[in-house]
């Protein structure tokens, strides 16, 4: 029976152009809404089927405002079956705050998911700095992982080929995207989410802070497309580009 | 001092930490690198090219099976009282650098494309799959940052003759709990390194259609000798397996040559092709982003467009 916690992010839902705010400390994401991390979409999914497979429970926590218990209201929809939220304004906190605010409340837990690294601020972090914050072992960017018999065991991707590790309980394991397919929320398990009590604590200390000074958008990439034609009858000029650019033959 | 974590394969000091490397010479000297595990033969030398007065090659036990933890430990154990430490912006690389930086309870910079010089050190790094970019201050020393993948030009500086310290770095017992315990080894089909390694790229997005709508890109990908690339919407459909996927949360590619097929250009699929030389785009959709952004494009459906580029190759080919 294992005890999860899967940590996840609300995250601005980019698709084409990224507005910054007038701060320029974050995204604007007013106008194209927020999401929970790819990676962490996994997580969610890997921790309800942990969950389930050894009778046990998945927990989901974020670090944010209370607009996040929107998606602590989806991983809920998703299986889990309790919420918490560390109540914090999460643009002031870098990876090793995140990590010690986790740390403060999942002792209790036999595994802790999070993502690899979040779609926006991309740290590559916050997973490892709480395992060192906990003392556990860690394993990195697992594109599955399984718990039976005390242990943790979990394949990633590697130069080499495909890499096993078994790490005894209890651990803590980054999920990268590719492994599982998440599932998607039924009626029942909205209707279900939507009685759950989050539940709120608040930070153990202020923030030390992320080091950002500010955010900026690149350059512009002057661009002029050369069109080449349309539709099939273009093969020709694009097989004569190939050849130019030395491809082709 | 300044130490980067080199990685390497059976051709030496991998792509990905070459550009680390010339990051890692412009911020200052002396340099050092640090090797964990295997070190081909003339890598010594050709980290000399990029100006390594030392590299420091970790050997032992300890090492000799990856672990995050372990072979932070021997980096660490090189970094001494190192100013900065660099790694490559891989998976690898990331990884080692988050548990040094954890070690040593310092902040770490991922995904750095420029760094300054000065006090407390400024960097620029990639954030939002590199649609934004972030300054960014790290006070303490060691600075420790990883530099994104294909966003610093390769370029050795004034080679100096470098010399090669072995050492076997003493790992705790705790840091060697997560550890891989065997490899399996999966054929060329299943795996991201053709697809990273190819000089041309051809992509395929939701224009596909469906789990069949494959076979024109495929034989493209084969005729120009390059890989097959997909957008995440295709591996999140399941038409096409996860490794093929070119973006954020997939592959960084930096082909001569990407051939971006029915592919719409969202940040998520731009953030892992925006290094390719030249874009060629075959898109319905003339306001794609994709197009917009491409060196060259072709306006028209995939399924009738690609066809058609394969049959001329073959028929100059004779």
């Amino acid at each position: 029976m294992a005890d999860v916690l899967v940590c996840i992010k609300r995250v601005p839902e980019v698709a084409g152009e990224v507005a910054l705010t007038d701060d320029a400390q974050g995204v604007d994401a007013r106008h194209v809404g927020y999401t929970i991390s790819a990676h962490e979409s996994c997580a969610v999914e890997l921790a309800v089927r942990i969950a389930t497979g050894t009778g046990g429970a998945a927990t989901v926590l974020t670090l944010g405002t209370d607009d996040a218990v929107e998606q602590l209201r989806t991983a809920l929809s998703l299986g889990c079956s309790r919420a918490v939220l560390i109540e914090a304004d999460p643009s002031g906190f870098g990876p090793a705050d995140v990590a010690r605010e986790i740390a403060a409340v999942a002792r209790e837990h036999d595994v802790v998911l999070l993502g690899n690294d979040a779609a926006d601020t991309g740290d590559f972090q916050v997973g490892i700095r709480l395992a060192y914050a906990l003392g556990r072992p860690v394993v990195n960017g697992a594109r599955t992982v399984e718990v039976a018999d005390g242990a943790v065991t979990a394949q990633v991707d590697g130069p080499d080929g495909i890499e096993n590790y078994a790490v005894p309980l209890p651990a803590v394991v980054t999920v990268l995207e590719g492994g599982v397919e998440p599932r998607y929320p039924t009626i029942t398990g909205r209707m279900k989410a939507k009685k759950v009590r989050v539940e709120t604590v608040t930070p153990q200390r202020g923030p030390d802070g992320p080091g950002r000074v500010r955010l900026l958008l690149p350059p512009a990439r002057p661009n002029v497309v050369e069109v080449l034609g349309e539709g099939p009858d273009a093969a020709k000029s694009v097989v004569d580009l190939l050849e130019k650019l030395g491809v082709a033959r | 001092m300044i130490l980067a974590f080199v990685e390497t394969d059976a051709s030496g000091a991998t792509e990905v930490s070459r550009e680390a490397l010339t990051l890692a010479a412009r911020m200052g000297a002396p340099l050092h690198a640090v090797v964990v595990g295997a070190l081909p033969d003339g890598v010594v030398e050709q980290l000399g090219r990029y100006g390594v007065e030392v590299v420091h090659h970790a050997v032992g036990d300890a090492v000799a099976a990856f672990g995050g933890a372990a072979w932070a430990a021997a980096v660490q154990d090189a970094a001494g009282d190192a100013g900065v430490v660099v790694a490559p912006g891989t998976p690898r690389g990331m990884e080692v650098a988050a548990h040094l930086a954890a070690r040593l309870d310092v902040p770490m910079a991922a995904n750095v494309v420029a760094a300054g010089a000065g006090d407390p050190l400024r960097v620029t790094r990639q954030v939002v799959g590199g649609s934004v970019l972030e300054e960014m201050e790290l006070p303490a020393r060691p600075a420790v940052l990883t530099v994104a993948g294909h966003a610093v030009e390769d370029e050795p500086g004034d080679g100096v003759t470098a010399t090669l310290r072995t050492f076997t770095p003493q790992v705790a017992d705790a840091d060697l709990v997560a550890r891989v315990v065997s490899v399996e080894p999966v054929d060329d089909a299943g795996r991201s390194d053709a697809l990273t390694s190819a000089r041309v790229v051809v992509g395929a997005g939701r224009g596909a259609g469906s789990a069949a709508g494959f076979d024109a890109t495929v034989e493209l990908a084969e005729l120009l000798g390059g890989a097959l690339g997909v957008s995440r919407v295709v591996t999140s459909l399941g038409w096409r397996p996860h490794h093929e996927q070119i973006g954020q949360t997939g592959s960084r590619i930096s082909p001569d040559v990407y051939i971006p097929c029915g592919i719409s250009g969202a940040i998520q699929h731009w953030a892992g092709c925006a290094s390719s030389r030249t874009i060629l785009a075959i898109n319905s959709d003339e306001a794609a982003p994709m197009v917009t952004k491409a060196t060259y494009a072709v306006i028209g459906d995939m399924h009738e467009v690609v066809p058609a580029i394969n049959a001329e190759i073959r028929r100059r080919r004779g």
